[in-house]
């Protein structure tokens, strides 16, 4: 099943005759994913590596049939490719480049919300964003839209949601060698501005009947996490294990990812995990514990 | 990225918004010129990147362009700490010398993203002067908030919102409509992250200026503003760090002894976390990134170990894309090239895992290696303790 991506899924990747566009495209390919072809505008009509090539995203979906868009196009390019996903219905956009400015995810987000009122009002499903700067989705068993390691994962009943990328993959390591499997695992990206949050995530596995635990990662910067908690408390039956990064870090300091940083005060881990825990939700205080936690809550 | 205050003076001049009339200088005698230039009353206010500085000694009134001269002549070189700058404080190499003006009243006014509604959004307050958190804290109900469409652009009614909250009347509302408007402006076409003017001066003849100015930019927006990155300032950033951005890590220095290599930044922090949940105090933040060659490996590792504090290293590596052997094999020539000076524990998971563990166990190196987080960093604490203090 999975919540928003199965084998059913027609993935094009935008950029796919780069260096990073063309790597993913194979091992997702590899991972049993459902891979369409690819879009290089200008390249439209030639094959790339076993990979159908487009000019546009518009020919991609009405002559392959695509619903989902994998982009690896460079920081000053990316919003755009977003956008032109958006345009052409794409219903799935994961986008992993990372470095994009503010402004222009500004200007996406506004787009898409347009283009998807637009979808709408013709009977057509909205685009969903996942991302920018985040490893992807995957549905283990269906689809690997992402640059996650697919070998790690195995299908079962945890759902993960996660701001960080080897973050989640340390989280999906511990649940395989402990033998329970994933659902979805999710990055929704390090970025001040994401396409999905963790509410949208949160909700998606509260319905979807395969999950029966879910792990959410979040990091200092931002109040996403605050937010999530509210939500979880209304509206999340299932049980929630926690973790947030970034508790010994410095004020005032960008600890890599574009939205980690907590500024003006706000945004602290201290902060984060009061919330969760308020809302009932299970947070350990080191991500090794991750694995162990599920086991405990999902068990009784 | 940050710049100094007479940058981001300049900047704001380019779209009309006023400032006092001001010229920087680096020498006692320039400061001179300048004083008579400016009519001889003038402001002499260091340039560095932290705030607080009038409470540091950082700014000062002259009476005359002699005064200008001897307080400069103070000021370059002096080390200014401020609660901004840390114990060490920031070495004074340019100070501003500014027209002295006629102050009636002392406004904020600040304009940040608000990542919850992801718009841009400006704060007015009539306590000026004090750091917003601080009347944030106390008052909350004292910062007006008023959320901008970056895509539109601010609207009039938007701008006299803001005026009316900051209590401007008269010709000053007006000045301070066209304040705001231009503001807004500059802020969105620099990219900026952060414009901060506080105080916002209201002077008794009645114009509106901004005082102080503090403006931070989007880094990934760098690429389209030649002119902004030409006036970034390394003596303003630490050394370790500008070296560790040449080659494409991201490093933060901090003041414990176990220094940390971690690819991801989220894997990253919560590696110093284990670590002080361990009972030890991380040293650095370092993401050597997805593809860590054995190059990148090599390269943090000279960093952590330039910081002199350093009496442990855990490296923590979860390989996805990034193939665990390829790492190992970059750990061990690393190691060949520069020696161990301290213990180094090594945790490796993910993608050829045991082809890793392999390389590190055939190389005789002294290397500790851990299995999951929890034991790398009670070794790595464990033997940051028991190295000798140096």
């Amino acid at each position: 099943m999975g919540i928003w991506a199965d084998k059913n899924t027609k993935v094009i990747v935008q950029g796919i005759t780069g260096r990073e566009g063309t790597f993913h495209a194979i091992q997702c390919r590899d991972y049993g994913t459902n891979v369409v072809g690819g879009v290089t505008p200008g390249k439209g009509g030639t094959t790339h590596e076993g990979f159908a090539v487009f000019n546009t995203v518009r020919d991609a979906r009405d002559q392959a049939g695509a619903n989902c868009s994998l982009i690896f196009v460079p920081p000053p390019f990316a919003a755009d490719a977003v956008m032109e996903a958006a345009d052409a219905g794409i219903e799935l956009i994961v986008c992993i480049t990372e470095g994009i400015a503010v402004n222009d995810m500004i200007r996406a987000h506004d787009f898409l919300e347009k283009a998807n009122v637009r979808h709408v009002s013709e009977g057509k499903k909205p685009s969903r964003l996942i991302g920018p700067n985040c490893p992807g989705i995957i549905t283990p068993g269906q689809a690997k839209i992402g640059i996650m390691p697919g070998h790690i994962h195995r299908p079962g009943p945890i759902g993960i949601v996660s701001r960080s990328g080897t973050l989640t993959y340390e989280a999906v390591g511990q649940l395989t060698n402990r033998g329970i499997g994933q659902s979805t695992a999710v990055g929704i990206g390090g970025d001040p501005l994401p396409g999905t949050n963790f509410i949208d995530c949160l909700g998606a596995f509260q319905l979807d009947p395969q999950t029966e635990a879910i792990i959410m990662i979040g990091e200092i910067g931002g109040s996403a996490e605050e937010e999530a908690a509210a939500f979880v408390k209304k509206n999340v039956t299932k049980p929630v294990v926690a973790f947030i990064a970034g508790q010994t870090a410095p004020p005032g300091r960008r600890m890599g990812h574009a939205g980690a940083i907590i500024s003006g005060g706000k945004g602290t881990a201290a902060e984060k995990v009061a919330a969760l825990q308020a809302a009932g939700i299970h947070v350990v205080k080191a991500p090794s514990d991750l694995g162990a936690k599920i086991q405990e809550v999902w068990k009784h | 990225m940050k710049v100094h205050e007479y940058q981001a003076k300049e900047i704001l001049r380019r779209y009309g918004v006023p400032t006092p009339r001001g010229i920087v200088v680096d020498n006692p005698e320039d400061a001179r010129q300048a004083a008579k230039e400016l009519g001889g009353r003038v402001v002499v206010k260091a340039q560095i990147h932290a705030g607080g500085r009038g409470k540091g000694g950082g700014v000062k009134l002259a009476n005359n362009a002699d005064e200008a001269h001897d307080i400069t002549k103070k000021m370059l070189g002096m080390t200014l700490v401020t609660h901004q700058t840390g114990p060490e404080g920031r070495v004074v190499r340019k100070v501003l010398i500014e027209q002295a003006l006629n102050i009636a009243r002392e406004l904020y006014l600040g304009i940040t993203l608000d990542r919850r509604i992801g718009m841009p959004t400006v704060m007015a307050s009539q306590q000026g002067g004090m750091e917003i958190e601080e009347v944030a804290a106390r008052d909350p109900k004292a910062i007006h908030r008023e959320p901008i469409d970056a895509v539109l652009g601010i609207q009039p009614f938007q701008a006299k919102n803001i005026a009316l909250a900051l209590g401007l009347s008269g010709d000053s509302y007006k000045k301070g409509v066209d304040f705001a408007q231009k503001l807004m402006r500059a802020y969105i076409d620099t990219d900026a992250s952060l414009a901060e003017i506080n105080p916002l001066l209201v002077t008794k003849e009645g114009d509106v200026l901004a005082l102080d100015c503090k403006m931070n930019f989007d880094d990934n927006a760098l690429f389209r503003h030649k002119d902004i990155v030409e006036m970034r300032d390394l003596h303003e950033e630490d050394p370790l760090e500008v070296e560790a951005s040449k080659y494409s890590l991201n490093y933060i220095k901090l003041d414990g002894n176990v220094g940390c290599m971690v690819n991801g930044a989220g894997l990253a922090m919560a590696t110093m976390d284990t670590i002080k949940l361990a009972g030890g105090e991380p040293a650095n933040f370092l993401d050597v990134g997805g593809g860590a060659s054995s190059e990148q490996v090599a390269n943090a590792f000279r960093i952590i170990l330039s910081d002199k504090n350093v009496k442990a290293i855990l490296i923590n590596i979860f390989g996805g894309i990034a193939r665990v052997d390829r790492i190992a094999e970059g750990v061990v020539a690393a190691s060949r090239e520069i020696g161990l000076p301290v213990p180094v524990v090594v945790r490796l998971e993910g993608t050829n895992v045991e082809l890793g563990k392999e390389i590190l166990a055939k190389s005789g190196l002294p290397l500790i290696t851990a299995d999951g987080m929890w034991d790398a960093a009670q070794k790595v604490v464990a033997a940051a303790k028991q190295a000798r203090p140096s």
